[in-house]
This record gives structure tokens, sequence and C-alpha cells, in this order.
């Protein structure tokens, strides 16, 4: 096949040749994306199929709640807390939106620091991260638990669609799994971080390789993603 | 013509080191939970194929009650819901998916891109037992109270949830909470093929230079990593609607002469979330025959295949055109006109690189020296029911079309043409091709002929049939026709023979099983590359591979997987670690 390459006219910078490009790059020898690495890879295409599921989750939320004929009960009445007298819309979860974006802050730094092999201050934000990644899940288990108090249950509510309690349940439970499970790996990977595992190369339990520093961001890509979500799922649910 | 580009490329300095291996020490870490790929292929292939001989027998018992109604008296017409739905949704899902993609995803991908392992194999054992766990979850819906659900292998909601339904007691339950146990199962396999195709290579194993197999694995593994999440949420709400009494599924309903608690959901919603997984699934089984199909092809006609790149593209087109089509399953739900215009246009595009493709295996074979040997004669059969199941579908992608032959017999002919005989072909064919690399030994030839012979004519004498008595308007789903005016009774004659050569054909899959186990015995040594493939896993330094697969020294690719019958070379093909002085420059 007799491309422009042999037939000796100047290479036009056209798209095609730029696709090709493309396409080669990513086609190359070993690796498509060089410089990652295998868990980072995989992460970023767990957290793709995992965008589906959410995408999923809202969608449906947004269809049940269309498709409902019974009012939707009023966002800013039903969140908000009576704190000194007076109904604040809202505050919980302003609170909690503030607790996890902070959070992923804190697990910003500890994959610096972890980068520059700093044990002791990796260790000591993660565990930051996780207790600010815990006391998300506490708030939201006490909101939970106000809103069992107040009558809410997944298939009725005092105030309209029985949908609301049914997608309020199901797609912040989903998340605040996904928050739960996030504290459990960053209090693992803390706890390897403190004991040097990374330095010594010792063999992790899970994959049988040593790992290295690298699964402090890896575990970092989760814990942002898990926030962004979050930010949608406060939109949909607290804005709309 | 070939791509020579293709073969010519440098080679890299290696780009990472080593990875290293886990050692298992004893039995059961080697054998039972074994991180090993090939051990865990064999283990996903052989649970696929026991609850497959359970799909397998169930659809002779609704086979059995469509042409002798009533003399089977254990089948009454919830029995044969039941039966139905188990069969349909266990092939689909517990035998294809999980054979294609569990099995010859696991043997192949490593072996054939050159690695030594997949890249997580802890995730991959865990992968194998949850699938399992998966398994028996499901097989537990037959011996709970009331029995497997009878809802239809598609769920709809909202009979299947309801009194009047069989299974709704619990076997709706126990498949919901199993589909979700697998879904969890293979996305753990799932993001080891991925990651180890795009980033687990040997040297000199370009993207484009994979055999076809891998990229149709790869692709689907892709497709499926993305369409799972929507079943996996609709299972998730209707376990909820099952058992919490939510309604996001349900609206208001009068059943058996009272109100229900429900209200408000919306069933269409299921149907959107079920099928914006359904269409890619086909897909998902469709794939990976088509990569293997070309493979075989290559290989038992001694040429290269036609168009490789066409081919890589057409796979890759494919599997993005289907998240864009599922709503052509839908036309009889009721829908905005301009969308059933969209969804049939959408689905007619896909003709156009699904029909590359078969015009390329056709082009590969026209001057190809074609062995008839067994692989090649199922990859033959998959080529002409694939084109007839694929003729039938541009039917059914057409809204006005679509909707008189919905639920007719004519469905069940197309989709099984389709999804259902050319996919299993190409597991048959493959399990030819490859049983010698798994085990050492050939399988029997003559009991491959006639295990060949049987089924191909079989399946067309079962599913031909079928296509005219859906234009005749016999109902799918249907325990028994009785008096209809408008389905003569010949229609009967007609059942009984389908029926008879659907049990001529299920023996014939007992004496493909007997020779599985016999030739592990018995079967003639086949040696390393019995087949003269150029690809890599038959260039192992050991047959069966042992772990780690290639001894000391990784592979290095040095040319496409399709170099045979190279003008110059030595021997008719070129395996792809061959370096360029050897044979041909
Ligand atoms: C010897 C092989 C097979 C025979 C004789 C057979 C026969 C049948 C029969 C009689 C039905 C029910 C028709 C009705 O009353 O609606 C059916 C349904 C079905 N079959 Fe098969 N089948 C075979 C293989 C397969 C395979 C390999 C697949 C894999 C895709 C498959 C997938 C299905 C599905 C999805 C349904 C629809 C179930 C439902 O309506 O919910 N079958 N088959
Ligand atoms: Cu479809």
């Amino acid at each position: 096949m007799a491309g422009p390459e042999l037939t000796g006219a100047p290479l036009p910078e056209s798209r095609l040749t730029r696709w090709r490009s493309i396409v080669s790059d990513w086609a190359a020898d070993q690796r498509t994306f060089k410089h990652v690495s295998w868990g980072k890879s995989m992460m970023w295409i767990f957290l793709l199929s995992d965008t589906f599921i959410f995408s999923c989750f809202l969608l449906s939320y947004m269809t049940v709640r269309m498709s409902t004929t019974v009012p939707w009960p009023n966002p800013s009445e039903v969140f908000a807390l009576h704190l000194f007298g007076q109904n604040i819309p809202l505050i919980l979860i302003a609170i909690m939106t503030f607790v996890l974006i902070t959070s992923s802050g804190t697990m910003a730094m500890a994959v610096n620091f972890a980068y520059r092999r700093n044990r002791r201050k990796t260790a000591i934000l993660m565990l930051v991260t996780a207790l600010l990644g815990a006391a998300f899940v506490g708030m939201q288990a006490y909101e939970w638990t106000k809103l069992i108090e107040e009558g809410v249950r997944p298939w009725k509510n005092p105030w309209g669609a029985p949908q609301f309690g049914s997608t309020f349940f199901m797609v912040t439970g989903f998340h605040g799994t996904h928050v739960t499970f996030g504290v459990i790996f960053l209090l693992i990977v803390a706890r390897k971080v403190w004991r040097g595992d990374f330095d010594t190369g010792r063999r992790g339990f899970f994959t049988s390789r040593s790992g290295n520093y690298e699964i402090v961001e890896i575990t970092g890509l989760y814990w942002h993603f898990v926030d962004l979500v979050w930010v949608l799922i406060f939109a949909f649910f607290y804005l709309w | 013509m070939v791509d020579t580009a293709i073969g010519r490329e440098p080679i890299a300095p290696a780009e990472a080191g080593e990875v290293e291996l886990y050692h298992p020490h004893s039995w059961i870490t080697k054998y039972v939970f074994s991180q090993d790929a090939k051990i865990i292929a064999i283990q996903y292939s052989l649970t696929a194929m026991a609850i497959g001989l359970v799909a397998l027998v169930l659809s002779w018992l609704t086979r059995w009650q469509l042409a002798f109604p009533g003399t089977l008296s254990f089948i009454d017409p919830s029995q044969y819901l039941q039966y139905i739905t188990m069969h349909g949704m266990i092939m689909v899902v517990y035998l294809l998916t999980a054979l294609f993609l569990g099995g010859f995803g696991n043997y192949l991908i490593p072996l054939m891109v050159g690695a030594r392992d997949m890249a997580f194999p802890y995730l991959n054992m865990l992968s194998y037992w949850t699938y399992l766990l998966a398994v028996l979850v499901l097989v537990a819906s037959f011996f709970v109270p009331g029995g497997p659900t009878g809802a239809g292998w598609t769920l709809y909601p909202p009979q299947s949830i309801l009194p009047g339904t069989p299974g709704y007691e619990w076997g709706i339950i126990l498949m919901l909470a199993s589909l979700i146990i697998f879904i969890i199962g293979f996305t753990m396999g799932g993001l080891n093929y991925v990651v180890t195709v795009l980033q687990g290579r040997a040297r000199g194993m370009t993207l484009m230079r994979m055999p076809l197999t891998i990229w149709g694995i790869f692709t689907a593994t892709v497709l499926a990593l993305l369409a799972f999440p929507a079943l996996f949420v609709g299972a998730v709400m209707m376990l909820f609607d099952r058992v919490l009494g939510t309604s996001f599924f349900m609206p208001s309903l009068v059943s058996m002469g009272e109100q229900l608690q429900y209200g408000g959901g919306s069933p269409i919603l299921f149907q959107h979330l079920f099928w914006f997984f359904g269409h890619p699934e086909v897909y998902i089984v469709a794939l990976p025959a088509f990569g293997i199909v070309s493979d075989l092809i290559s290989t038992h006609a001694r040429r290269n295949i036609f168009g490789y790149r066409m081919m890589v593209w057409a796979i890759v087109a494919i599997g993005v055109l289907s998240f864009v089509v599922w709503a052509h399953h839908m036309y009889v739900s009721g829908m905005n006109p301009w969308f059933g215009f969209f969804f049939a246009t959408t689905t007619l595009i896909i003709a156009i690189p699904t029909a590359i493709k078969v015009y390329n295996w056709v082009l590969t074979l026209w001057h190809g020296d074609i062995h008839l040997t067994i692989p090649m004669l199922f990859a033959l059969a998959f080529i002409v029911t694939f084109v007839n199941g694929g003729l039938t579908g541009l039917f059914l992608g057409n809204v006005v079309v679509d909707v008189p032959l919905s639920d007719t017999m004519f469905v069940v002919a197309h989709f099984h043409m389709v999804m259902g005989v050319a996919p299993i072909f190409v597991i048959f064919g493959a399990l030819y091709h490859w049983y010698p690399k798994v085990t050492g030994r050939m399988l029997n030839e003559w009991l491959g002929q006639l295990h060949f012979w049987v089924t191909f004519i079989g399946a067309y004498a079962i599913f031909f049939p079928m296509h005219y008595l859906g234009l005749l308007g016999m109902p799918r789903r249907y325990h028994e026709i009785g008096q209809t005016s408008f389905v003569p009774e010949s229609a009967q004659n007609l059942n009984v023979f389908i029926t008879i050569a659907a049990l001529t054909v299920g023996a014939v899959q007992l004496v493909f099983l007997f020779n599985l186990f016999w030739s592990l015995r018995y079967g003639r040594a086949s040696g390393g590359n019995p087949w003269r493939a150029t690809t890599l896993e038959w260039q192992t330094p050991e047959t069966p591979p042992p772990h780690g697969n290639w001894g000391k020294e990784l592979p290095v690719v040095y040319r496409w997987a399709y170099d045979y019958n190279v003008p110059g070379a030595k021997e008719d093909f070129l395996p792809q670690n061959q370096p360029p002085d050897w044979g041909t420059g």
C-alpha cells in the first residue's frame, strides 16, 4: 500500500495523518499508555465502569421523578435542620459536602508527600482523609436517622411521591458504601505506608506483588472520583 | 494484498521489566484456588459448560411440550415459562458470556499477547469464584418454593415480580441476586483482560499486530464493562421493588382484583436499562466469535486475513454502534416515532461494518488453501448462519416489519441464528482448534465430523422452519397453541419435526462431551503446533504451557499474526516471534 511516504510528495499535515499518528501512538509496542502502571490503568477503567453505574442510577432517579404524578417533596424543607431556633435549609448537607471536598485536598497532599517518600506525613494525611470520610458517613447516618424518624421509608414518606425515599436511600446509600470502602482502603494503605512496606518492597497479600508508593495515588484517584460523584448527587438531589 | 507495513516495523527495546509471578506451593493453590489464568480458564469453561447442559436439557423439555403437548404431565404452563426463562438466561449470560470472556479470554489473552499471566492474578481468581457463586445461586432457584422465575429472560416488570408469574416468590429474587453477583465477578475478570491487553503485551506486539481473536475479546470486554452497569442498576432496583416494596418500575395497578401498594414507577425505565445492556450483550458474544473465526479461517485456509486493519476498525465500530441501537427491542413498547426512526437507522448502519467483516472472510477464503478440518467446518458454518441471522435482523430492525413479527417464532428463529447457534459454532470450532494446546492431544476426528454435520444440519432443521411458523403468527413463549384460526393444523407437523431435530442435535452434544473426556486419555498426541499456526500461543516451549507460559525468555514479536504462505519463506507460515532474517527478509 503506497502511502504518501513512498511517493516522495511533501506530507501535508492533514487531519488524517494526525489521526494516523494518534492511532499508531496508541497502538504502540507493549503498552498503550506509556508510563501508566497496571494498577493505575485498572483503576481508571474501573472508574469508567463505575461512572456508568452512577449515571444509570441518576438517570433512573430523574426518570421516576418525572414519571410519578404525585408531587415531589420540597428538598429545602426536607433537608433543613432546626438549629438555634430556626430552620436552616441544606445546612447539614453543606457541611457534609465541605468535609468531603476538604478530604480531597488532604488526599492530594498525601499523594504529594508519598512521592517524596515522606512516610510520616503521607500516613498522617491519609488518616486525616479517612477521618473526614468517616465523618461524612457519620453525618449521612445521622441524616438517614433523622429522615427515618420523620417517617421516610423506601416505599413511602409523609410529603409526597414515594420515589423520593426510594431513590434517596438507594443512591446516597450506594455512594455512602463507596465512601466506606474508600475509608477502609485508605486505612489499609496508610498502615502499609507507616510500616514502610513500600520502601522494603514487601509483597502485598492481595496482589502478591510488591507494591510501591503509587498505590497512594491510585487510592487518591478513587477518592476524588467518589467526591466528584457526590457533587453530582448533591446537585441532583438537594438543589433540584 | 499483503499489508507488509504491519510486519516490518523495528522492534523497540523492552519498556518494562519482568513481573514477579506468584508461585503456588500446594496442590490446592495450584489447581483449585489457582491464580494461573490457564487454570482459571479451564474452571470457567467447565462451569459454563455444566450449566449450559442444564439449559440444553431445558430446551429439550420446551421443545417436547411444543411438539407433543400434554404428554409430559409435569410441564404445566408455569413450568414451561420457567424452562424458557432459565434456558434463555443461562445460555446468554452464564454460558456464552462466561465461556467467551472467562474461558477463552483467560486462556488466550496472556498466551496470544505474550504475557506470563493476567495483570492481576488474585483478582482473576476471585472473579471465577464469584462467578461460581452466581451460578450456584441461580441453580438454587430450581429448589426453592415456587421454583425459578418464569418471567422470560427479559424479566420485564411489572409482571415479573407479581403473583401470577411463576417463581415470583423466590425465583425472581435469586435470579436478580445471581445477576448482581455475576456482574461483580465479571468486572473483576474484565478489568484484568482489558489491562493485560492494553498494558501487558510482549515486545513487538503492537495493537495492530494482535490476532483478531484478542481484538474481539478485548472489545467485547470493554462493551461488557460499560453495558453490565445498566443491568446491575436495573437488577438492584427491581430487587428493591420486590423485597422492600419500592416502586421504581411499578405503576399503580390492580392485580387479581386487588389494588396494590405500588404506584408511580416506570416499567419502560426497566426496558431501557435492560436493553442498554441487552443489545451490547449480543455483541459481547458476537465480537469474540468474529475474532476467533477470523483466526480459524486464516489458519485453516493458510492465508493472511483479508483487510486486517479494516477488520479491526469494523470490530471497534460495531462495538461503539452497539450502544446506540438498544430501543429496537422496544418498538412495540410505544415510543415517539422519531425515536423509532433513529433506532431503526442506527440498527441498519451496524450492518455496514458487519457486512465488511463477512466480505473479508469470504475474500480470505477466496484464494485460500482450504483445509476442511473441523475448526474450519465450524467457521464456515458460522459465516453461513451469521449471514442468515443478520438478514432477518435487517427485517426486524425496521419498525413496520417488526411490529407484526414481534413476539412470534420469527424472532426466536432470528436470535437463535444470530446469537445462539452462530456463536456456539465458533465455540465448538475454537474448542477443536485449541484443545490440543490445552491438553496436548487432538480431539477425535471421526467423532468431530459426526458432531459437526449433525449439529450443522440439525440447527438448520430446528431454526429454519421456525421463521415460517413465525410468519404464520405462532407466538413465542406459549405453552400450547391449541385451537387458533390462523395457525393451520399442519404447523403441528412442523413442530414435531423441529423437536425431533432438536433432540438429535442435543444427543450429539453428548457425543461431543464424550469426545472431550475420551481424547484427554486416548487422543492422538498433538505436539506443540499441530495446525502450523503463527500466533504466539502455539510457540510456547512446552505444551500444555507451564506456569508462566514462556520458560526463561519472553517472546519477542516481529510480525503480524497472519504470515501464511509468504512468498519466498521456507515454510508456509511464519510464527509471530520469527525474526525477519529467517525465510523472507
Ligand atoms: C439446541 C439448541 C437450542 C434449542 C433447541 C432452543 C430452543 C428454544 C426454545 C424452544 C425456546 C422457547 C420458545 C418460546 O416458546 O418462546 C427458546 C428460547 C430462547 N433461547 Fe433457545 N434453544 C437452543 C439454544 C439456544 C442458545 C445457544 C441460546 C443462546 C443465545 C439460546 C437463547 C434463547 C433465548 C434468549 C430464548 C428466549 C427465552 C425467553 O423467551 O425468555 N437458545 N430456545
Ligand atoms: Cu438488539
